[in-house]
């Protein structure tokens, strides 16, 4: 096999095409704002260098919320991708399987009790783990379960904890409820710690990248796998932990951004295919990318009023994805 | 000659169904196992258990001499492989990277398919007639290159034993015939043993070197094919009134229209 049209040689274009375009979206997400940054002014302060203007907005104010939207981001879009293989369904993410709704209720329990952004991301977790034993431990039950059953109890789940949300705030003083309400569909204004974030998408992306064999085997079904020498079970579990502390990170950081974890692993596999060793580290910056993106939009198109990021992604995903859809009918 | 498996007083565990005979017999290389039944006899549960896909009501199958369960499943997949009857793609995927994926018990987790391993899969799409599909598309292939490209991912791997589910299944009979002859082959050539579900009993008697009979109420009959390949035995199994045929090279049956036995 020629080293052109080897696999190895794409998935190195791959990468380096979306790190390239990582560095432009954070670029681009840094330059834009109230007041509008040249390229070289950026470049000037990440050399030590500029304004001290330009210094405050830079390193202050745009870029923390930019590397915490690029890591949720990235969170998202792995956390999509494990859960597809595992119910190998293009339409399984961890909003449709609850486990964001169990982050939301646990980080939104702690804000509520006023605790610190420790208790609220410990807290974020253990909501998405026990909404994973609830969703694992019902649709597995005695015998085998299908994807569909796991599917339909993740449904379920999710809709229970959409209404325990509601009633937390409705018994909730008023003040803080638009801020809760932003919180819900996708904020990153209020997200400040990008390394929480950050060392989970990259621990967990090297973590899934030696499974990435044994998970595209998985996606063939678990008797295939089984019968290749994967132990399904435990593969299993380690792929929903994965993405329960995956979600548990993104929610922390922005609440419930619905779309990237659904899109962005879809969108690749319709380009790249679907060898897991390269879609997880791709969707780990796609993700990134497109989150940055519309963050960036989200806080610039109708300033100095900003929209829940969770609103652009839906915007820019969905005329995407049909796009991508109709084109890979072919 | 130590046995590839050992089967020792195997129950099969049939939901709904009083526990059948058991079965005890050894599989050794060169031989190649046919399993006759109607549906519903438990031919796809024996192979599946086996595999160690799914417990037995009693009894052991011993791989080398250890118990299959206790062995860790990708030793086990190094010591057989199994040819599915349905075939479930979730995503998409090319024909190439689909027999591939046999190659998977002999890699280890930071391992990337070696020129060898591609070299493997090639080999095994063009004894298949899929050399020129391999970059097509699993989706778009026909029932019959789809149970082909099972068989190929089965030569890929290329374990000591092989357990087919009707590998016959879709395919035209010339397919059927180069199929049979291949794993012929490799049976008496390569000291593999094969163990594989057929509907058709002519290719049956023709190819294998045991039968094994499944009867719908758990009884099993089992031996050479000379000595188990018997008209009447045949016509009780599956309830169906049969004219043999004799041919140089042995009996053939024929299935007599209209009537029942």
């Amino acid at each position: 096999m020629s080293l052109e049209t080897g696999p190895g040689f794409r998935s190195v274009v791959t990468l380096v095409v979306l790190a390239g375009s990582a560095a432009v979206a954070v670029l681009a997400s840094v330059m834009l704002g109230s007041v509008r940054l040249a390229p070289a002014e950026v470049l000037a302060v990440f050399s030590g260098h500029g304004s001290d203007l330009a210094r405050m907005l830079v390193l202050d104010l745009r870029l923390p919320r930019t590397l915490a939207a690029f890591a949720t981001g990235g969170l998202l879009a792995v956390a999509g991708a494990l859960m597809q293989v595992l119910l190998r369904n293009p339409l399984a993410d961890p909003y449709v399987l609850g486990i964001s709704g169990g982050a939301a209720v646990g980080a939104l329990l702690a804000m509520i009790a006023g605790l610190g952004l420790g208790w609220v991301s410990g807290s974020a977790f253990a909501g998405a783990m026990l909404s994973t034993l609830i969703v694992f431990g019902l649709a597995h039950g005695t015998g085998s379960w299908t994807p569909t059953r796991l599917l339909l109890t993740g449904v379920v789940v999710a809709a229970g904890w959409g209404a325990v949300i509601t009633f937390l705030l409705a018994v909730r003083p008023s003040p803080e409820l638009p801020g809760m309400l932003y919180w819900l569909m996708g904020d990153l204004a209020q997200a400040r710690g990008s390394g929480l974030p950050w060392l989970t998408l990259l621990v967990v992306v090297l973590l899934a990248l030696p499974l990435g064999r044994s998970l595209n085997v998985l996606a063939r079904g678990p008797m295939q796998a089984a019968v290749l020498g994967v132990s399904v079970y435990r593969l299993e579990w380690a792929v929903y932990l994965l993405a329960a502390v995956v979600t548990a990170a993104a929610v922390t950081t922005a609440g419930t951004v619905g779309f990237v974890g659904l899109i962005v692993p879809h969108m690749l596999r319709l380009v790249i295919g679907n060898d897991q060793r390269l879609l997880i580290p791709a969707a780990a910056l796609a993700g990134g990318i497109l989150l940055t993106l519309a963050d960036t939009v989200a806080r610039t198109v109708i300033a100095p009023q900003q929209l829940p990021v969770g609103v652009i992604t839906a915007m820019l995903g969905v005329p995407l994805f049909l796009f991508l859809l109709y084109r890979s009918r072919t | 000659m130590t046995p590839l498996l050992a089967i020792e007083n195997l129950v099969l565990a049939i939901p709904g169904r009083e526990p059948g005979m058991a079965l005890d017999c050894d599989i050794r290389p060169g031989e190649c196992w046919g399993l006759l039944g109607p549906n519903g006899a438990g031919k796809t549960t024996l192979l599946h258990t086996l595999a160690g896909l799914r417990p037995a009501a009693e009894g052991r199958i011993l791989i080398d001499g250890r118990n299959l369960h206790e062995l860790p499943r990708r030793r086990v997949a190094q010591r057989l492989g199994l040819v599915f009857q349905d075939h479930h793609d979730g995503f998409p995927s090319t024909v190439l990277e689909t027999a591939l994926i046999g190659r998977h018990p002999f890699l280890r987790s930071w391992d990337v398919e070696s020129a060898n391993d591609h070299e493997l899969a090639r080999r095994a799409l063009a004894a298949m007639d899929l050399g020129n599909l391999a970059q097509r598309e699993v989706q778009t292939l026909s029932g019959g290159e789809r149970q082909r490209l099972a068989i190929a991912t089965l030569l890929t791997q290329d374990p000591p034993l092989w357990l087919l589910d009707e590998p016959t299944n879709h395919l035209d009979l010339h397919h059927q015939v180069a199929v049979l002859d291949r794993i012929r082959r490799e049976t008496l050539e390569r000291g593999k043993a094969a163990i594989m579900a057929l509907h058709d009993l002519n290719l049956a008697a023709t190819y294998c070197t045991h039968l094994m009979l499944m009867y719908t109420d758990g009884g099993l009959c089992w031996g050479k094919t000379d000595e188990v390949f018997h008209v009447p035995a045949l016509e009780r199994l599956f309830g169906q009134a049969l004219a043999r045929i004799d041919t140089p090279q042995g009996p053939w049956v024929r299935p007599m229209s209209g009537s029942g036995c």
